[in-house]
């Protein structure tokens, strides 16, 4: 295939949106329909990794669409941070779409091809963001991205998902639209420009008020972030299918804010002017507040998927703090969060689902000795905790450090302490669940639980202590995104690259 | 030919209206107005076309010199706005016919037709005149035929509407004649492009005063601006369904327009913004009707008169842009006008199709129609994304303008004001489209089907242009800040 | 002042009567008085606006260098057409209101049309 790098770029974003009609067209039979799905995944993980290489190889791809507006141009461009991005979403939504074959099948979703449509625009939206060469055009996938999600939220239709939905849109819009709208607008106002560019758009002398609110603007605007007060919608959006939650709301949607977040404070602001900003050390205390704050709240969560909804509340402010602290390290421990916690996360959400489906549990109390009829998925759940919390042999643990590195190098000695708090309180509300699946009379970890005296009931409730897994296909991507957690520990450098290559420009 | 394309343009509606009536078979005067309307359409391109490459074109009506005959004035704000109505016109008319075979019984059709071209070639004259007192003599046919029109529809509380809206819509053109003629008192001239040459010599006086807060007033009642818009709900609600999509997708634009010239060539720019707080008054105005009505639409259970209060509130919008008296605020108002027709056309076509299949509009009987007429639904979908102001619709090219408008005069908590106005269209939008998307069908709607062609073509016509002009901006933007420039002197 | 400005202040005053039917009276025929007296108002404030102290009828004769101005009286024929073009269609609806409701007092056609929604509510409840 002789394709030139320019039309790879576009076919990104352009392919998983031609891949819908396909989809609808063969909607009446699954095995077709969920063919050319796994076929789309494929040739955009091919596409990407082509990128990757053409964007090592150290060229510069730029692609120009459109004028919209007069100078607002929608138009892509490749740089390492946006790469990085991409290959963790293109990668886990082959991963995801595996997944949700075996779960959407066994649980016998209705609508599966309006499901299966809304995926394949998401992940279309998905790179656009990645590739944006602007902050206009981020701002178009972002919204392509949130309406495009609404209906896998929605999914169930039921009276819980409506009202799950109705919050999901309600913040996201108008977060979007009142605030980062806004901020948008003016930046555009004051720089002229809205391109994204090493070091910021602003001028030097920039009037340090103006941006200390547009910083507020877009970091409270882009609720994707999910910055405390703005979080609502992150536990609201749980209702959906478990694959929705896992990759949109472990990957794209998540991570989509906290990518624009990055974007914003690298390529518009500058590090250097974000430095000298006295809103940065406010928006700093209040990421740190939402890390810690998320934590607490995810210690009390009963229902699984809520606690994994809070724990990802919490590691997106432990991003965005790293965007904010506005040095080298913070922004490759930043980035190199994105992927970590992306695999952390996604595992995690598998293992819920798979509990979901084979148990039908959702309760973190009725959980006690599940470790014993599915060993795989608990095992799994186990280590991705360990990636979340950060400890070796897992990925979480590079990019834990990093941030640490520059809470230090910047003497954030409140910030570095509650990142470490937190830290514990992830051991807190993770570890016990994996624990007491496998060790159902153990009391030590007695903490998150509600019941004093489940060890007689529990043992009278597992009669049976035969294995039963979830589908093959779902375990197969519980075992590749756990198996990648591993990998990430052993074997950074690529990441690390890609990372450390944001601020030096090309990789 | 060319030369007399501006009275072409007011004529052609106007003598096709009586042949209707020699015609007098329903389908054939569908045909008929259809062609009239197409070939109205037709010449406001070429206008346009004209107005873009060489500039102001002046018509002098039978050859009488300007100031003392009739003068048809065309710049690229009249000829802008003359192609959205002959332009929305053509697109629901072509819906007309199966739209009123179930809402209008058939020995009316003719009248139907006949009173339709006439309301076009109204909000036509309107547009294209030069002279104040034929400004009113158009405002009236317009406005007769409306009543007219909108008493046609089914319940008998269209005809109490098309009452009301006779008492309120009289007075303000009445107002409007009482402020016209006052202005003749003090000029002696009825020409507007003399007027506004004239008014500056005796911009102090009382009368002249007077005379503008008399017109401003009266504008403002045709407008439906916030508070003088209680006429506006019920005769849209109650109203044939294909008027409603024409007159919320016109009429008030046509109001919109005497706004701006009155107070911006009449007037002058600086009488009317510095002699009078009428920045002041029209923000706060403007805030108001974003709001209120906004918050109204909310409540309401019948979706046409959800989306008229929503019109209300969309008006709101363009008065806050006009309020500004910048170019950027003009052009945000502008290119609303031509936005605001694409959306709300789609969405009241939409509407008529429901009609069409259900019967009424009341929320309820909404449920399930996400499934059962997937493509009509759709279409209110994108309509009401446009609305909100979503990106890559024509919503989003008007909110963008507007904003930049405000923040360029560091209107910040005006800007935060008209961003939040936008999430209350969130919330009455998605009141629509969960019952559509999320509810069962009720027991005697199991049977709807999707709408017939002659709706879905229509329909999404406008769409489409809802999609193509939020993405391809060039034709709107262009021509809406050429027009705003020209209204501020500055030469494009 | 009184007496120079006479036939303003006749103008005046028949305009806020006129109004002031419309917007008082829940008669729907009184509020078309009203409105036509309202519209006279206007027609007499162009004509008497347009005669001149001494000037006659513009018709070019010798010896008369007065005229009064016609255009105005012009202007007026039209607006005067309109406004008989209004009245009528206000009486044809308010014959058809009458049809309908049973009734042309505006409270009570008011009073008609909520206990319908209220009625059609009701029976939303209790379906």
């Amino acid at each position: 295939m002789n394709l030139s790098l320019e039309l790879m770029l576009q076919l990104c974003i352009i392919m998983p949106l031609l891949a819908t009609l396909a989809i609808v067209a063969s909607g009446r039979h699954p095995n077709i329909r969920e063919g050319v799905t796994i076929a789309t995944c494929l040739a955009l993980i091919f596409l990407v990794v082509s990128l990757y290489q053409g964007l090592s190889a150290g060229e510069s791809i730029s692609v120009y669409w459109w004028e919209l507006l007069p100078g607002l141009t929608i138009s892509f461009d490749i740089e390492p941070l946006g790469m990085l991005f991409a290959l963790v979403a293109s990668f886990l939504w082959l991963v995801t779409t595996i997944y949700a074959i075996g779960y959407m099948r066994s649980h016998q979703e209705k609508n599966q091809t309006r499901f299966y449509v809304c995926f394949a625009v998401a992940i279309g939206a998905v790179m656009g963001l990645a590739f944006s060469a602007n902050l206009f055009t981020l701002f178009i996938f972002y919204e392509v991205l949130t309406l495009s999600t609404y209906p896998l939220v929605t999914h169930a239709g039921t009276e819980k998902a409506k009202k799950g939905g109705r919050i999901y849109l309600g913040i996201l819009l108008s977060t979007s639209i009142v605030f980062f709208l806004l901020a948008i607008v003016s930046t555009w106002l004051v720089a002229g420009t809205l391109d994204f560019t090493l070091g910021g758009i602003f001028a030097d002398d920039v009037d340090k008020v103006i941006a200390s609110i547009l910083l507020v603007l877009f970091i409270f605007g882009i609720g994707k972030a999910a910055i405390m007060p703005f979080h609502r919608w992150l536990p609201a959006a749980m209702v959906a299918p478990t694959p929705v939650s896992s990759l949109l709301h472990a990957v794209a949607v998540v991570k989509a804010g906290v990518f624009t977040v990055l974007k914003v404070c690298i390529f518009i602001f500058g590090l250097d002017l974000l430095a000298e900003l006295p809103s940065t050390q406010f928006l700093l205390y209040l990421a740190g507040a939402s890390v810690l704050l998320a934590s607490l709240i995810a210690m009390r969560q009963d229902n699984l998927k809520a606690r994994l909804a809070y724990s990802t509340v919490s590691q997106l402010g432990y991003i965005t703090i790293g965007a904010l602290l506005a040095t080298s390290s913070g922004v490759i421990g930043s980035s190199m969060h994105i992927a970590m916690h992306a695999f952390g996360k996604i595992t995690l959400f598998f293992c819920a689902g798979a509990i979901l489906v084979t148990l039908h549990k959702s309760k973190i109390s009725e959980m006690r000795g599940i470790g014993r009829q599915m060993p795989v998925t608990m095992i799994a759940f186990f280590i991705a905790s360990l990636s979340i919390i950060g400890v070796p042999p897992t990925g979480g643990t590079w990019s834990k450090w990093y941030l640490m590195m520059g809470t230090i190098e910047t003497e954030q000695f409140v910030l570095m302490v509650i990142l470490m708090l937190s830290t514990l309180l992830n051991i807190a509300y993770l570890l016990p669940i994996a624990f007491h699946a496998f060790f159902p009379n153990l009391t030590s970890f007695k903490t998150s639980d509600k019941s004093n005296n489940t060890t007689n009931i529990t043992k009278e409730r597992l009669p049976s202590f035969e294995i039963k897994e979830a589908p093959l296909p779902s375990l197969i991507a519980i075992v590749v995104t756990t198996l990648g957690c591993l990998t990430l520990f052993i074997y950074p450098q690529p990441l690390f690259d890609l990372a450390s290559a944001i601020l030096t420009g090309r990789g | 030919m060319i030369a007399h394309l501006p009275i072409l343009q007011v004529i052609i509606p106007l003598l096709a209206a009586p042949i209707c009536l020699l015609l007098n078979r329903s389908k054939l005067v569908w045909l008929f107005s259809l062609l009239a309307s197409g070939l109205a359409f037709s010449i406001s391109i070429l206008l346009l076309q004209q107005v873009m490459t060489s500039g102001v074109i002046s018509y002098e009506l039978g050859g009488w010199q300007a100031p003392w005959g009739i003068e048809y004035r065309i710049d690229n704000l009249n000829a802008f706005l003359l192609l959205i109505i002959s332009g929305i016109s053509t697109v629901v008319l072509f819906a007309a016919q199966t739209s009123i075979e179930k809402e209008i019984p058939k020995d009316k059709h003719v009248y139907f037709y006949v009173l339709y071209l006439l309301s076009l070639t109204g909000m036509l004259g309107i547009v294209a005149t030069g002279d104040a007192f034929n400004v009113f003599v158009f405002l009236e046919i317009s406005s007769l035929s409306a009543y007219a029109l909108i008493a046609m529809g089914n319940k008998r509380q269209a005809l109490w509407a098309s009452y009301q809206y006779l008492i309120m819509g009289t007075i303000g053109a009445t107002f409007i004649l009482i402020g016209i003629g006052l202005m003749y008192q003090m000029t002696g001239t009825l020409n507007m492009e003399d007027l506004s040459q004239r008014l500056p010599e005796v911009a102090q006086t009382r009368t002249v005063f007077v005379s503008f807060v008399f017109v401003i007033v009266g504008v403002c009642l045709k407008l439906a601006m916030f508070p003088l818009h209680l006429w506006l709900p019920n005769a849209y609600a109650y109203a044939p369904s294909i008027v409603t999509a024409f007159f919320a997708a016109t009429a008030t634009k046509v109001a919109v327009y005497l706004l701006i010239r009155f107070t911006f060539s009449v007037f002058g720019l600086s009488f009317s913004f510095t002699t009078i707080p009428l920045q002041t008054l029209f923000m706060a105005l403007g805030l108001f009707g974003i709001f209120v009505a906004s918050t109204t639409a909310i409540y309401q259970s019948n979706v046409k008169h959800l989306f008229a209060y929503s019109s209300i509130a969309q008006i709101g919008y363009m008065i806050v842009g006009f309020s500004l008296s910048t170019v950027t605020g003009l052009t945000a108002t502008l290119l609303h006008m031509f936005n605001h027709a694409l959306m709300k056309g789609a969405i009241f076509l939409a509407l008529a199709a429901v009609v069409y299949r259900v019967g009424n509009v009341e929320l309820k009987n909404f449920r399930g129609l996400g499934r059962q007429m997937p493509l009509t639904m759709a279409a209110i979908v994108i309509g009401g994304l446009s609305l909100i102001g979503v990106p890559l619709t024509v919503g989003f090219v008007s909110k963008w303008y507007l904003l930049t408008a405000l923040v360029e005069q560091g209107w910040w908590p005006i800007a935060v004001l008209i961003l939040l106005g936008s999430m209350l269209a969130v919330v009455y939008v998605w009141r629509v489209i969960e019952v559509a998307y999320f509810k069962e069908p009720l027991e005697q709607n199991v049977e709807v089907k999707e709408a017939p062609m002659s709706f879905l073509i229509p329909i999404w016509t406008l769409v489409i242009a809802n999609i193509y002009f939020g993405i391809d901006t060039r034709l709107s933007v262009q021509v809406a800040e050429a027009a705003a420039q020209s209204l501020f002197g500055v030469s494009p | 002042m009184l007496i120079g400005l006479f036939n303003d202040w006749i103008v005046v005053v028949l305009m806020m009567i006129g109004l002031y039917i419309v917007i008082a009276h829940g008669n729907l025929i009184k509020k078309l008085i009203g409105l036509t007296i309202f519209q006279t108002s206007v027609f007499i404030f162009y004509i008497s606006m347009a005669k001149i102290d001494g000037g006659t009828a513009p018709i070019l004769a010798d010896g008369i260098t007065q005229y009064s101005n016609p255009l105005p009286h012009v202007l007026i024929l039209t607006a005067i057409v309109v406004g008989i073009a209004t009245t009528a269609l206000g009486l044809s609806l308010v014959v058809r209101i009458k049809e309908s409701y049973n009734s042309i007092e505006e409270e009570e056609i008011q009073q008609q049309d909520n206990d319908e929604q209220l009625s059609t509510n009701k029976a939303e409840e209790n379906a």
